[in-house]
């Protein structure tokens, strides 16, 4: 299990972020989440598609990744190699897309405190978030047991080749 | 220890035992759905983790739609619609094509959706199956792929916002406008991980058309699923609609006692006709604070508000009448059957006579893929769900959400108009049952 995740760039963005921004949806007809990471938010932050390096965290406000229910949105993330999301709050279906892509999604109130381009990382199991460029470190809502463990194992497709002996 | 809501009875039962809001599950699905867009990648992911032979855990409860890129508007999109055919076809599901209409409004007036169901759907808008009192909920395709194999998904059994309306809706107001309102008052994510339970004497007296804006909405608050309580006038639409035999006994009722993380209470006569401003659903406003704004394109249609007596309703405002010169008017009826119907009854050619473009069943142009994108600095007033930025095209566009009485009577006059100048009609399912079969 890992626990204490590798330290990357923080790429901020405000409160209702919602799916389209995150993959605008001209681009969903296709699923390959390395052509879809070429168009990661896009519209909003044209720099973000080509500037992100594996390991980056993408950090947010409230509801982050409201409104559709389409996973080209948390897969966009998965291609470009984002490490994990921090936000204030998720919108639901995002929230378990993510979950069930293994993308690490933290709820941390006090993400507004940081400030794009700092260097953070994420502590799943004692519910962290970790500021190194500010020296703070912020309380995170731990996940339920159940979905930790879904992470852990990668997310729903291994949890359910487990469960149906196809492993 | 207190009653159980609607989420907590369906959840129960599905799971097989007794849970209350908070709690894990994992509950048996009936239905399951996908489209053009979501279907593809949930194909991916049941190939994946099944073995070569695998069958579906239900074909005959599984359904695929081709809607939101229908016909196909480039070769990728052409792809994906005959992925989702050869899928259906491969594992003996039922399939929708080009022209038969929006998921949540097929799997509805087909009768695939029953009271007490739990039904995933790999759209966002499966919450609308709620207004037949179903457990509907959207799902990515991942949920959705390992569903189709193992016929079971985790839930966490969600705490329920109850909104009840009292009294007799006045003139112009129609679920639209309460369901804007609810948004507006709670907000975006005012019911994120959360039910909406809609009740009241207002709400029971809605048609079943009308009750299904609400629940098809609830995803707009953030809201997992949304419900209606299944009654009589549930019983009666599913045995017209689908030859459905339907007892309301009680067990996807609320009971009385049942624990609400909040109730909001409204008297239906405090109500008029709302208008969300751009680019938030949240953003309602009584329509005459926005009144006068010019419009440049009138979108009647989508899951929220393409079906016929929304559309009908649209068409009595602009009968031997003409659009504002300066409007373009787009409709799109939410299913073939829709679109049959309008033929029918003449509704098709009011439409057009008045000046506006009637295309096939579909999405159009709601999320902005297609047949009515938004240009640059372009207003729209749509029947539509959303007015994120960019939703309907150009981020420089604006889209304005209200009722379809609000949109038809602003289609006269070019500018957002209170639908009251027009004295709209209101139409029950009874009514318009006795239409068709006249």
């Amino acid at each position: 299990m890992t626990t204490d995740r590798d330290r990357g760039r923080a790429w901020t963005f405000g409160d209702d972020i919602d799916t389209d921004q995150i993959t605008p949806s001209r681009f969903i007809v296709s699923s390959d989440p390395d052509e879809l990471a070429e168009h990661a938010f896009e519209d909003l932050r044209p720099a973000f598609a080509a500037e992100v390096s594996a390991g980056d965290y993408v950090v947010a406000g409230h509801n982050f990744g409201s409104g559709s229910s389409r996973e080209h949105a948390p897969l966009s993330l998965v291609g470009a190699g984002v490490a994990g999301i921090v936000a204030q709050s998720f919108a639901r279906i995002f929230f378990r897309n993510a979950l069930n892509l293994g993308l690490p999604v933290v709820i941390c109130p006090a993400a507004d405190r940081i400030d794009d381009g700092d260097d953070v990382s994420i502590d799943l199991d004692e519910g962290s978030v970790r500021n190194h460029t500010t020296d703070e470190t912020y309380d995170a809502e731990s996940l339920p047991e159940f979905l930790q463990s879904l992470v852990d194992e990668g997310g729903l497709k291994p949890y359910t080749k487990t469960k149906l002996g196809t492993e | 220890m207190t009653g159980k809501t609607i989420a907590e009875k369906i959840l129960s039962e599905k799971a097989d035992t007794d849970v209350r809001a908070g709690e894990y599950v994992e509950a048996e699905i009936d239905v399951a759905m996908a489209h053009d867009i979501t279907g593809p990648l949930a194909f991916e992911t049941f190939d994946d983790v099944t073995p070569d032979d695998a069958e579906l855990f239900a074909p005959e409860r599984t359904v695929f739609t081709i809607d939101h890129h229908a016909p196909a508007d480039g070769v990728e999109a052409a792809n994906n619609h005959n992925a989702v055919r050869e899928f259906a076809a491969e594992h003996g599901a039922h399939q929708f094509d080009v022209g038969d209409g929006i998921c949540h409004a097929v799997l509805v007036e087909e009768g695939f959706v029953r009271p007490g169901d739990l039904v995933i759907g790999a759209d966002s808008h499966s919450t609308t199956y709620g207004g037949v009192g179903a457990f509907g909920t959207g799902v990515g395709s991942t949920d959705l792929g390992t569903a189709l194999a193992t016929g079971d998904l985790w839930f966490r059994v969600p705490e329920t916002k109850r909104f009840e309306v009292h009294g007799d809706l006045p003139t112009g107001v129609y679920a639209k406008d309460l369901i804007l309102k609810f948004i507006g008052d709670v907000g975006f994510d005012g019911c994120t991980y959360q039910a909406a339970e809609y009740g009241g004497g207002a709400i029971e007296s809605l048609p079943i058309h009308e009750r299904l804006v609400l629940t098809n909405m609830a995803i707009e608050m953030g809201g997992k699923t949304g419900f209606v309580e299944p009654d009589e006038r549930t019983a009666a639409y599913l045995e017209r609609q689908a030859d459905i035999e339907y007892d309301p006994d009680g067990t996807t009722s609320p009971d009385e006692d049942a624990a609400y993380e909040s109730v909001h209470t409204y008297r239906a006569t405090d109500l008029a006709p709302q208008v969300s401003k751009p680019a938030n659903p949240e953003n309602a406003v009584d329509v005459g604070a926005v009144e006068g704004t010019t419009v440049d394109q009138l979108f009647v249609g989508t899951c929220t508000n393409g079906r016929y007596e929304d559309i009908k309703l649209v068409a009595d405002v602009l009968e031997g009448e003409e659009l504002a010169p300066n409007v373009r008017m787009v409709v799109v009826p939410a299913s073939g059957s829709v679109y049959r119907r309008m033929l029918e009854t003449g509704v098709f050619e009011t439409l057009v006579d008045a000046g506006a473009i009637v295309q096939n069943a579909g999405c159009g142009p709601c999320a902005g893929y297609h047949q009515g994108v938004l240009g640059d600095g372009d207003v729209c007033l749509a029947t539509a769900n959303r007015n994120f930025p960019g939703r309907e095209g150009s981020m420089d566009s604006d889209v304005y959400l209200a009722s379809p009485a609000t949109v038809g009577v602003s289609a006269l006059y070019g500018e957002i108009t209170d639908p009251r100048r027009g004295d709209p009609q209101r139409y029950d399912d009874v009514i318009l049952a006795e239409e068709a079969s006249s």
